[in-house]
C-alpha cells in the first residue's frame, strides 16, 4: 500500500480509503470564539478499515468525534457518510446543493452530517461512538445499557409505546431478538456472566469493553472510538486489539479511532492521520506515519522541557510513535535513530531552504558575547527545535522578535509547524522575553 | 412623561429590594450550586425582627430620633437574621454536602415551610401593618394630565432604600474583590475539594456566605417594612421567587448581575402594573423567568456553560 | 477526668457535651428571642409588644437539655445508645428487598378492603377514616405521577400541581357546563388536556438542566395559578368554581330516595356509600396509575427515560431523540396529575386556586423524593407517614390535655411537616427505599443499589 501524505506526491494507485470511504470529512473547521480548535482539516475514513487519529494533546482529536457525531455544529466544511460502495459523488453533490439532510442512493445511501442532530447521526446515519470518559448508564445493569442502545429498533416493534402497553406478540418477538444480540455481544466483549450487574459496578477495563459493545448493537457502520485502550492495562489492551480487529473481519462496520496508545495505534491500524493544533501534518498507513519527520517533530516539540539528552529523546520517540510498530518491522528500539534523523534534517537544512514559502530569518555566524538565549524559553519550542533554530543562526529572542510575517511563514515551513508559530505567538514571546533580559543563564546545550 | 418618570423612580426602589435579596441567592447558587430555598424566608423573618426591634425601641424604651433608630435597628436586625442564615444552613444543608443533590433542595424547601410556619405559630398569621415612617420628599416635576395634575416625587424612603443598597452593593463587592475571605469564596465556586487541600476552611466559607446572604436580605426585609407598612409571615415566598428570578436573569454567580437583574425585575413589574394590569404582575415576572432562562440560560452578565461531552 | 485512660476522644468529654449544649441553647436564645420572647400583635393604637420570657426560657431549657442529653447518650459517647437500634435497622435494611415485596403485597390487601375494615372496626369514625385514606390515595397517585418525570427521567418539576389544577379545572368546567358530561366521561378529557399542557409547558423548557428546570416549571405554576385567580369570566377568580357534580354508580346517584344508589340495590340509605365509592375510584386510578407505570418501565420508553436520568449525552449518541422522551415523560406524568385533579374537583364539588398552590407541589416532590426517587412502595410509605400523619394530628386529644383546652395541635401541622421534611432528608438522603429493580434480566434478578444510580439532569 503506497502512501498518500499532504508532504509528498502519490505514488502509484490511490490509497483504499481514498477509492472507497465510508466517511469523508473535508474543510471542516472549528472554532469557539476565537480559538480555532480545528483548521481546514480533511481526510477520508475508509470503508471496512481501521482508521486512527493521532496527535498529540489539545491537537483537536475530540473536537473532530464531536463534529461527526453531531455535538458540535462544525464552523465551516462538510461531512459525508456514506452507505453502500463508491464515492456515490453526485448524490453528495445534489445533497449538498438542496437543502436536504440525506438521501438514498442507488448503491446505498448519503448522509450530510453536519446538518444532523446527534441523535439522528446515530439512528440514521449509523454512526456509533463512545466516550473519552466513559459514560454508561451506571445505574442501569449491563444488559439494560445494551437494551437502551436499541432503542429505536424495539420503538418501532412496540408501536411506539402504544403496542407494547397491551402487549403485542412483535414486541415479545423484538425483544428476544434484542436480548439474543445482547448477548451475542455480551459474549463477544465477555461479559456474559456480569449480564445482570449494575455497569458501574464493573471495573475500568470492563466498561470499556461495554461501551463498545453498547455501541455496536445500534449496529453502526462507523464506530467512533475515543481513546479505548486509555487506562487499560497491556492485557486488557491486547484483547480490545482482538475485539477491534474482530469487528472489522466479522461486521461492515469501520472504525474511527483516537489513541495515545501507540502500540495499539500501530498494531490495527490501516490508515493513520495525524493531527497537531487542529491541522493535518500526516495521512497514511503506519509505516509512512512513523517515518514523517513532521509527526516526529510535533511530538517532540511539544513534549519540550523534559528532553535534553540524545539517548531520552531516541528513546520518547521510540515511545510515542516506534514501540508496537518497532518489532513489526524489525528494528530494534535503541537503533531508531531519532535524534540522528533530526541532526541531519538540521544539516540539510541550507539545501531545503529554497523550498520553503516565505523569506528566511537572517541569521547569525555565531551566538553573541554572553552565549545564546535558551530559546526554549519560548513556549513551543523543544530542545530539538532550538538546535534547529541555532542551525539557521537563531540564537537570541531579539532575533525572533524582529521576524515578519514572511519569515514566520517561512521558519513554520521548516519546522513543518504550519500556522503554529503564529497561533504560540513566538514573536511576541519573544519580545517579551528579550525585553526581561533573561534566559541567559544556562543557553542551549 | 411624568407617570414615566415615577414608575421609573418606583421600580428602582423595589428592584434595589429585589436586588439585595438576590445576591444572597446568587452567592450560595455559586459557592454550593444549590438553590436555597429558605432564603425568602430569611428576608421574612428580617423583616419581622426589624420590626420588632423598632417597637421596642420606640414604645418600650421611648427613643424618638428616628436616624438613630433606623440605624440600631439595621444593625440589630442584621446581626440576629445572620444568627438564622448561619443556622439553616448548618442544620439543614451542611449535613447533606457532598450528598446526593436533590436532597439539599428538598430540605430546603422544607425549611422554608417551616420557617414560614414557625412565624406563623410565634406571631400570628395575620399582617403587622406598621404606619408610615418617614415621609414627606423632593418633587422633582409637576404637570398636567386629564385626569388632574401629577407630581413626580422621590421620597426620601426612596432616597434612603436606594443609597443604602448602593453602598452596601460597594461594600460587599469590596469585600469579595480585595478580602481573603471573597478569595476563599472564589476558590470554594471552583474547585470546593483542592481549596480544602490548599488550607480554605471551606465549612466556615460557606457558612459566612450564608451569614452575608442573610444579612443582605434582613436590610432588604426592614427596606420592605419601611416601603410597604406591612408584613405578614407569607412575604417571603413571592419575594424570594422573584429575587431568584432577578439572580438568574443577572446571571446567577455574578454579584453585579444580581443587583441589575434585581433593578429589572423592580422595573418590569411596576411597569407592568402601571401600564397593564396589576394582577398578572407575577406572571409578568415568570415569563420574563422563563423566557430568559429558556434563550439565555447563562443570564445577562454570566458566564456562558460549554457542554463538555 | 485524669484517672480515664488516655484513649477517650476529648469530643466525648462531659465538659465538651456541656459546652455544646450550652452553645445550642444560647443559639437558641438569640434565634427565638424576636420569635419566642417577643410578640408583636395588633392592638389599638397602633401595634403593640408583648412578651413570653417564660416561653423563651422554656424553649431555651428545652435545646440545653435536649442536646445535651443527646450528647452525652447517643452523639458524643463511645457507646452510643441508639448503636443496637441501627444494627438492627441495618439487618433490616439487607432484608428489605423481600420485606418490600411482602409489604407491598399486604398494604395491596389491605387498601382492598379498607372502606369495610373501618365500617366494621370503627363504627363512629368510619367516614372520617375513609375520607383521610381517599385523601393519602390521592396523594399516592400524585407521587405516582411525578415520580415517572422525577423518578425515572430524572426531570426535577417543582410545578406538578399545575396539572393537577388543569384536571380540577377541565373537568369542573366541562362538567358544570354540559350536563352529558359525567365524570366518566370528562376524566379522559381531563387526562388529556393535561397531557397537551404537559408538552405546551414541557416544550420549550425540557433543554434546560437541573435546577433551571425546577424554577421555570415552578414559575409555569405559579403563571397557571395566577391566571386562574384573575381570569374571572371562565374560572370565577379567587371564588372558585361550585356545584361540581358528584360521580354517579353507571347513572345511579348517591342521593336519598327512588333511583339512588341505596334504593336500587334495595341497601338502607348511607352517606357512607359515597365515601367508599369514592375511595375505590381513587384507588383504582392509582393502581392503573401503578401498573401502566411498571409496564413502561420495561418498553423502550422508560428504559430510556431512566438512561436519560443516568447520561443524556450517552442517549444521544445512541439515537435516542431525547426531547421526545422527555416530553411523553411530562405529558405521561401530567394526564396522571390530570386524572387525580379531576378526582379531586368531583370529591370536593369545589375547586377554588388555593387548593394547588406551590406548596401543594412541593408536598408531591417531598414525597416522591422522601419515599426514595423511582420506587412504587416507597411513595406510598412516605404518603402514609407523612399525609397520613400529619392528618393523625387533628386526632390527637391527649395533647390538649397536656397544653391546656385552648391547644390546637393543626396550627402545627405543617410546622412539624417541614421538620419531618428536613429530618427524613438528613437521615436518608436516598430516601426510604433507595434501590432500583433492573427492567430486563437475563439470569438472576439483583437489586442495584442507590450509590449507583445517577439522580438526573446535571446532578
Amino acid at each position: 500500500m503506497s502512501a498518500a501524505a499532504i508532504r509528498k506526491p502519490v505514488e502509484g494507485a490511490p490509497a483504499k480509503w481514498d477509492e472507497d470511504p465510508v466517511l469523508t470529512v473535508e474543510h471542516l473547521t472549528m472554532r469557539f470564539g476565537g480559538l480555532v480548535a480545528i483548521n481546514d482539516l480533511s481526510f477520508n475514513v475508509g470503508r471496512g478499515q481501521i482508521t486512527a487519529l493521532i496527535g498529540p494533546n489539545g491537537a483537536g482529536k475530540t473536537t473532530v468525534f464531536n463534529c461527526v457525531t453531531g455535538f458540535y455544529k462544525p464552523t465551516e466544511g462538510r461531512i459525508v457518510m456514506r452507505h453502500g460502495p463508491g464515492r456515490q459523488q453526485q448524490a453528495i453533490d445534489t445533497l449538498t446543493q438542496g437543502g436536504l439532510k440525506w438521501q438514498a442512493t442507488g448503491e446505498g445511501a448519503v448522509f450530510l452530517l453536519e446538518r444532523m442532530p446527534d441523535f439522528e447521526i446515530s439512528h440514521q446515519a449509523k454512526v456509533a461512538r463512545t466516550f473519552q470518559n466513559i459514560r454508561l448508564f451506571g445505574g442501569m445493569t449491563v444488559l439494560e445499557n445494551l437494551l437502551v442502545a436499541q432503542h429505536n429498533v424495539l420503538m418501532r416493534a412496540s408501536g411506539f409505546t402504544l403496542g407494547g402497553i397491551v402487549g403485542i406478540p412483535s414486541f415479545r418477538k423484538a425483544e428476544k431478538e434484542a436480548i439474543d444480540k445482547a448477548v451475542y455481544w455480551l459474549e463477544q466483549v465477555h461479559l456474559i456472566e456480569r449480564a445482570d450487574d449494575p455497569a458501574g459496578d464493573l471495573p475500568y477495563g470492563a466498561q470499556r469493553r461495554l461501551e463498545i459493545a453498547r455501541a455496536m448493537c445500534t449496529e453502526p457502520q462507523l464506530l467512533c472510538l475515543d481513546e479505548p485502550a486509555a487506562g487499560l492495562n497491556p492485557r486488557e489492551s491486547a484483547e480490545l486489539n482482538e475485539l477491534l480487529q474482530f469487528i472489522r473481519a466479522n461486521h461492515e462496520t469501520s472504525i474511527l479511532l483516537i489513541e495515545h496508545d501507540m502500540g495499539v495505534v500501530m498494531e490495527i491500524s490501516d490508515h493513520i492521520v495525524v493531527l497537531d493544533y487542529g491541522v493535518k501534518i500526516s495521512d497514511g498507513d503506519a509505516d509512512f506515519v512513523r517515518n514523517d519527520p513532521s509527526v516526529i517533530a510535533a511530538y517532540l516539540g511539544v513534549e519540550d522541557e523534559e528532553i535534553e539528552a540524545a539517548p531520552e529523546v531516541a528513546s520518547l520517540v521510540v515511545e510515542a510513535i516506534g514501540e508496537g510498530a518497532a518489532k513489526q518491522v524489525g528494528i530494534k528500539a535503541a537503533a531508531v535513530p531519532a535524534a540522528a534523523a533530526v541532526a541531519e534534517t538540521a544539516a540539510t537544512a541550507d539545501s531545503e531552504a529554497a523550498s520553503h514559502p516565505g523569506k528566511r530569518p537572517s541569521g547569525l555566524a555565531a551566538a553573541r558575547e554572553g552565549g545564546p538565549d535558551r530559546l526554549t524559553r519560548i513556549k513551543g519550542v523543544g530542545p530539538v527545535n532550538e538546535k534547529k533554530l541555532n542551525g539557521l543562526g537563531i540564537w537570541h529572542f531579539d532575533q525572533v522578535a524582529s521576524w515578519k510575517k514572511a519569515e514566520v511563514e517561512w521558519v513554520g515551513s521548516y519546522l513543518a509547524f504550519p500556522g503554529r508559530i503564529e497561533r504560540e505567538e513566538w514573536v511576541k514571546q519573544a519580545k517579551a522575553l528579550a525585553k526581561s533580559g533573561k534566559g541567559k543563564t544556562g543557553g542551549a546545550k | 412623561m411624568e407617570y414615566f418618570v415615577q414608575q421609573l423612580i418606583n421600580g428602582l426602589t423595589l428592584g434595589s429590594i429585589y436586588g439585595l435579596i438576590a445576591i444572597g441567592y446568587t452567592m450560595v447558587y455559586g459557592i454550593i450550586g444549590m438553590i436555597n430555598f429558605a432564603h425568602g424566608d430569611i428576608f421574612m423573618i428580617g423583616s419581622f425582627i426589624a420590626l420588632a426591634t423598632f417597637l421596642v425601641l420606640t414604645t418600650v424604651l421611648g427613643f424618638a430620633f428616628l436616624p438613630v433608630v433606623l440605624l440600631i435597628v439595621l444593625i440589630v436586625s442584621m446581626l440576629f437574621t445572620s444568627a438564622w442564615g448561619w443556622t439553616v444552613e448548618r442544620l439543614a444543608y451542611r449535613p447533606l454536602r457532598g450528598s446526593f443533590r436533590l436532597a439539599p433542595l428538598i430540605t430546603a424547601i422544607g425549611m422554608s415551610i417551616v420557617l414560614q410556619n414557625f412565624v406563623q405559630v410565634t406571631q400570628g398569621a395575620r399582617v403587622k401593618p406598621l404606619p408610615p415612617q418617614i415621609q414627606g420628599g423632593i418633587t422633582l416635576m409637576e404637570g398636567n394630565t386629564e385626569n388632574g395634575a401629577i407630581v413626580v416625587q422621590l421620597s426620601y424612603m426612596q432616597i434612603i432604600i436606594i443609597v443604602t443598597t448602593l453602598v452596601l452593593m460597594t461594600l460587599f463587592t469590596l469585600l469579595i474583590s480585595r478580602t481573603s475571605l471573597g478569595r476563599a469564596q472564589r476558590a470554594c465556586e471552583q474547585d470546593r475539594k483542592m481549596a480544602s487541600l490548599l488550607g480554605v476552611n471551606v465549612d466556615r466559607t460557606i457558612s459566612l456566605t450564608f451569614v452575608m446572604g442573610a444579612a443582605l436580605a434582613s436590610v432588604a426585609g426592614l427596606m420592605f417594612l419601611l416601603l410597604y407598612g406591612v408584613i405578614d409571615f407569607y412575604i417571603g415566598f413571592l419575594a424570594g421567587v422573584k429575587a431568584f428570578t432577578a439572580a438568574v436573569l443577572g446571571g446567577i454567580g455574578s454579584l453585579p448581575g444580581a443587583m441589575l437583574g434585581g433593578l429589572l425585575i423592580g422595573l418590569i413589574e411596576v411597569f407592568w402594573s402601571g401600564y397593564f394590569s396589576v394582577e398578572y404582575k407575577d406572571v409578568a415576572a415568570f415569563s420574563i423567568l422563563a423566557i430568559v432562562l429558556i434563550f439565555l440560560p447563562s443570564g445577562l452578565l454570566g458566564k456562558p456553560e460549554v457542554e463538555k461531552v | 477526668m485524669s484517672t480515664v485512660s488516655t484513649n477517650v476522644n476529648p469530643e466525648n468529654s462531659f465538659q465538651a457535651s456541656i459546652k455544646d449544649a450550652l452553645l445550642a441553647a444560647f443559639l437558641t436564645g438569640v434565634l427565638g428571642f424576636y420569635f419566642l420572647a417577643l410578640r408583636t400583635d395588633i392592638a389599638p393604637g397602633g401595634l403593640a409588644v408583648t412578651t413570653r420570657w417564660g416561653l423563651w426560657f422554656s424553649a431555651i431549657a428545652i435545646v440545653f437539655a435536649g442536646r445535651l442529653l443527646l450528647n452525652l447518650f447517643v452523639w458524643r459517647t463511645d457507646k452510643p445508645v441508639t448503636r443496637g437500634l441501627l444494627s438492627a435497622s441495618a439487618g433490616v435494611g439487607t432484608a428489605l428487598p423481600d420485606l418490600g415485596k411482602w409489604l407491598g403485597r399486604a398494604l395491596f390487601a389491605f387498601a382492598v378492603i379498607l372502606p369495610f375494615f373501618f365500617i366494621i372496626f370503627f363504627p363512629g369514625q368510619q367516614r372520617q377514616y375513609i375520607d383521610l385514606a381517599i385523601l393519602i390515595m390521592t396523594y399516592i397517585m400524585l407521587g405516582w405521577g411525578l415520580n415517572i418525570v422525577v423518578g425515572l427521567a430524572g426531570l426535577l418539576d417543582l410545578g406538578y400541581v399545575a396539572f393537577y389544577a388543569v384536571g380540577a379545572y377541565s373537568f369542573a368546567l366541562l362538567s358544570t357546563h354540559y350536563e352529558f358530561i359525567g365524570f366518566w366521561t370528562a376524566l379522559p378529557l381531563a387526562g388529556l388536556l393535561a397531557a397537551f399542557w404537559g408538552v405546551i409547558l414541557g416544550f420549550p423548557v425540557l433543554r434546560l438542566r437541573g435546577d433551571y428546570l425546577a424554577i421555570v416549571t415552578l414559575a409555569f405554576g405559579e403563571i397557571i395559578r395566577v391566571v386562574l385567580l384573575n381570569w374571572y369570566e371562565f374560572t370565577g377568580g379567587p371564588n372558585g368554581i361550585s356545584g361540581i357534580p358528584k360521580p354517579t354508580f353507571f347513572g345511579l346517584e348517591f342521593s336519598r330516595g327512588e333511583g339512588g344508589f341505596a334504593d336500587f340495590f334495595g341497601l338502607e340509605f348511607s352517606t357512607i356509600h359515597r365515601f367508599v365509592y369514592l375511595y375505590y375510584i381513587i384507588f383504582l386510578l392509582a393502581i392503573i396509575t401503578n401498573i401502566v407505570t411498571m409496564r413502561l418501565r420495561r418498553l423502550p420508553v422508560g428504559r430510556a427515560w431512566e438512561a436519560l436520568r443516568e447520561d443524556e449525552i450517552a442517549c444521544r449518541s445512541l439515537g435516542i431523540n431525547t426531547t421526545n422522551t422527555k416530553l411523553t415523560a411530562f405529558a405521561i406524568g401530567a394526564m396522571f396529575g390530570g386524572f387525580a385533579g379531576s378526582f379531586f374537583a368531583t370529591r370536593q364539588g369545589f375547586i377554588s386556586p388555593e387548593s394547588f398552590t406551590f406548596l401543594e407541589s412541593a408536598i408531591i416532590l417531598a414525597i416522591v423524593v422522601l419515599g426514595g426517587l423511582g420506587s412504587q412502595i416507597g411513595v406510598v410509605i412516605a404518603s402514609i407517614v407523612m399525609i397520613g400523619g400529619i392528618e393523625m394530628l387533628r386526632n390527637i386529644g391527649f395533647l390538649s390535655q397536656i397544653f391546656g383546652p385552648g391547644f390546637d395541635p393543626t396550627q402545627y401541622r405543617m410546622l412539624i411537616f417541614g421538620l419531618a421534611m428536613v429530618l427524613i432528608m438528613v437521615w436518608k438522603p436516598r430516601g426510604l427505599i433507595s434501590t432500583r429493580e433492573p427492567s430486563a434480566v437475563l439470569k438472576e434478578k439483583k437489586k442495584i443499589g442507590a450509590d449507583m444510580v445517577a439522580q438526573g439532569e446535571g446532578h
